[in-house]
């Protein structure tokens, strides 16, 4: 048998060249990204001969309305897309789970638009379904219901663009978080079911109700958890719907797309990005945090 | 009468199913049609469900614009996709066995600092990392592309969980026979666990050829870039051809949809035994 020396050097050997990767490329960034925050560093990814601001650049990113504008487009956006994704998700969950015949093929139509990315999502609803006003397919539906030719994602008043970017993520998250919950839906045991029948609840809501939801609970956290940190992450869609040659609109700008152009775009304040980033990070965590307390996650399921 | 009712509720069931499941099909179509379609089929006032007129000329024409360098783009993608596969694989697979079956006294440790950088969602470290690979001289190059990415804490997680689960007499039978870990990993583990590799390894393929902000930030020279950022320099230029634009993004939507088709269950079994929801 191997003595705990040579198993030390062999936890090491598996696990040494991750966490040399994961501390390299994680955790150095964001010492770096601390202490490049502190500094006025413009066009330069190295403090040196920038000049100390001290929490000038947090100070700057506080009281820049559209830093501030953008957390609350990240808040609007979560608003929007966290219950649309979850009962869209959990409707489709319910539907396929009780088929008995196709159950195959209508989880795989659902799941399918998980392998599209967001760069061909948005040109198919930019170019094709919320075209401008002459051609797509949305005006023509429209059109034959007598409704206006609407621009959809140039109209601020009112703002149609979030139909626009809501549909996108909705189509292609929900297939992902639907096999989340079908996969929830498979550890009820069926004798919760009968015991219900027993006791003379009718199917449908009622057992939905007090068994189907209430038994769902674990994997409904997980799932708000990871809308809301995905809801974050908006960069791709905002991004390729919104911008166009002539450049990004002042609307409808989330966090990310913001220190994209803040710290990667004309001025290249690489400063005031990392300031943003170390914000966004501390923002995530406590939301993390709060959440988890709020879910009583880590506590044992009773 | 009961009996009506549920049947009539089932009926209803079916007809909303095979509606939504239309309207999620429809963008794949309209990917299709466009591709296929003549610019004019694709801009004219009156827009129809099929197109006047096929055009199969489109799927060598894309391939031919010197603006969309497509073919270069996919050649990059597929370098990128398979490597970040390979390697995230490999390392989160021997990471996650050596956290679930080596014991060693500061394990939990190094798991937090694993399981913390869960907690970061990738895209806000993007202008830190962007500052790394910078500094090391790495833009535009398919290092500084691909080894960022590699270190995975959701495919660690991932596969110490499943490693947690496995049976421990095959490992034991192995320790008999006198192998140690590192053989007793290659020879009985690996073979043994191949749904959970193609599991996370889909997974993972599919989220490194749909990577769209670190392509973006990194990829800056046009030799660089990935099939999702030259389909995104396409859609906010000035002038465009539809045409080329749609077919262009089916190609690359197409290698995905078929090794997701092939590979789905082994997803779906992945993601139902992860205990993501646990």
């Amino acid at each position: 048998m191997l003595g705990p020396q040579r198993r030390n050097l062999w936890f090491w050997v598996f696990v040494g060249p991750f966490a040399i990767g994961l501390g390299l490329f994680t955790y150095v960034p964001l010492a770096w990204s601390v202490y490049l925050s502190f500094f006025d560093a413009h066009n330069t990814v190295s403090p040196a001969g920038s000049d100390f601001v001290g929490l000038g650049n947090y100070a700057t990113m506080l009281t820049d309305d559209a830093f501030l504008g953008s957390l609350g487009t990240f808040a609007l956006f979560t608003v929007f897309i966290v219950p649309a994704t979850y009962a869209l998700s959990l409707a489709l969950a319910l539907m396929v789970n009780r088929l008995r015949f196709a159950q195959a093929f209508f989880r795989s139509v659902f799941f399918l638009p998980t392998a599209c990315s967001y760069v061909v999502a948005a040109v198919i609803w930019k170019l094709s379904i919320f075209n401008g006003v002459r051609f797509g397919l949305a005006n023509t539906v429209l059109g034959w219901f007598g409704a206006d030719q609407t621009a959809w994602l140039s109209t601020t008043d009112p703002p149609w663009y979030w139909l626009v970017i809501v549909t996108v993520r909705l189509w292609l998250q929900a297939g992902f978080y639907m096999i989340l919950f079908l996969a929830g839906l498979q550890r009820i045991s069926p004798q919760l079911y009968e015991a219900a029948a027993v006791d003379g609840a009718r199917p449908g809501w009622q057992t939905f109700r007090h068994i189907t939801f209430p038994q769902l609970r674990a994997t409904s956290v997980a799932v708000v958890l990871l809308l809301v940190i995905n809801a974050f992450q908006g960069f791709d869609e905002f991004y390729n719907l919104l911008s166009d040659a002539r450049g990004y609109p002042p609307y409808a700008r989330p966090p990310l797309v913001y220190l994209y152009y803040t710290a990667l775009g004309r001025d290249q304040n690489l400063g005031l990005g990392s300031a943003g980033a170390v914000i966004l990070a501390l923002i995530i965590a406590v939301a993390t945090v709060v959440q988890a307390r709020w879910f009583g996650l880590g506590r044992k399921e009773e | 009468m009961h009996d009506a009712l549920t049947r009539a509720g089932r009926a209803l069931r079916v007809v909303v199913l095979i509606a939504l499941a239309l309207l999620f099909l429809i963008p794949f179509y309209l990917l299709v049609r466009n591709g296929l379609a003549t610019e004019r089929d694709i801009t004219a006032p009156g827009w129809t469900f099929f197109p006047h007129t096929l055009q199969w000329s489109n799927l060598t024409e894309v391939f031919r614009d010197p603006n969309l360098p497509l073919g270069r783009a996919l050649l990059n993608s597929i370098l990128i996709a398979v490597s970040t596969t390979a390697g995230t694989v490999l390392l989160a697979s021997l990471a996650g066995y050596g956290l679930a079956r080596i014991p060693y006294r500061r394990a939990n440790v190094v798991f937090y600092a694993v399981l913390g950088t869960l907690m970061v969602p990738a895209a806000v470290t993007f202008v830190p990392s962007f500052v790394l690979v910078s500094t090391l001289g790495w833009i535009s190059t398919l290092r500084g592309l691909v080894v960022p990415t590699l270190f995975s804490a959701f495919a660690c997680f991932i596969f110490r969980q499943y490693f947690l689960g496995f049976p421990k007499e095959l490992e034991d039978a192995a320790r008999v026979d006198g192998l140690g870990y590192w053989r007793t990993y290659w020879r009985i583990v690996v073979p043994n666990a191949r749904p959970v590799f193609a599991a996370v390894g889909t997974i993972v393929f599919i989220g490194a050829w749909n990577a769209f902000l670190w392509p973006l930030v990194i990829g800056q020279d046009q030799e660089a870039w990935t099939v999702q950022v030259a389909l995104s320099t396409f859609t906010t230029a000035q002038n465009l051809n539809l045409h080329e634009l749609f077919v262009a993004a089916a190609v690359s939507i197409a290698p995905l949809v078929v090794v997701f088709l092939l590979l789905q269950r082994y997803i779906v079994a992945g993601v139902e035994r992860s205990g993501i929801d646990d």
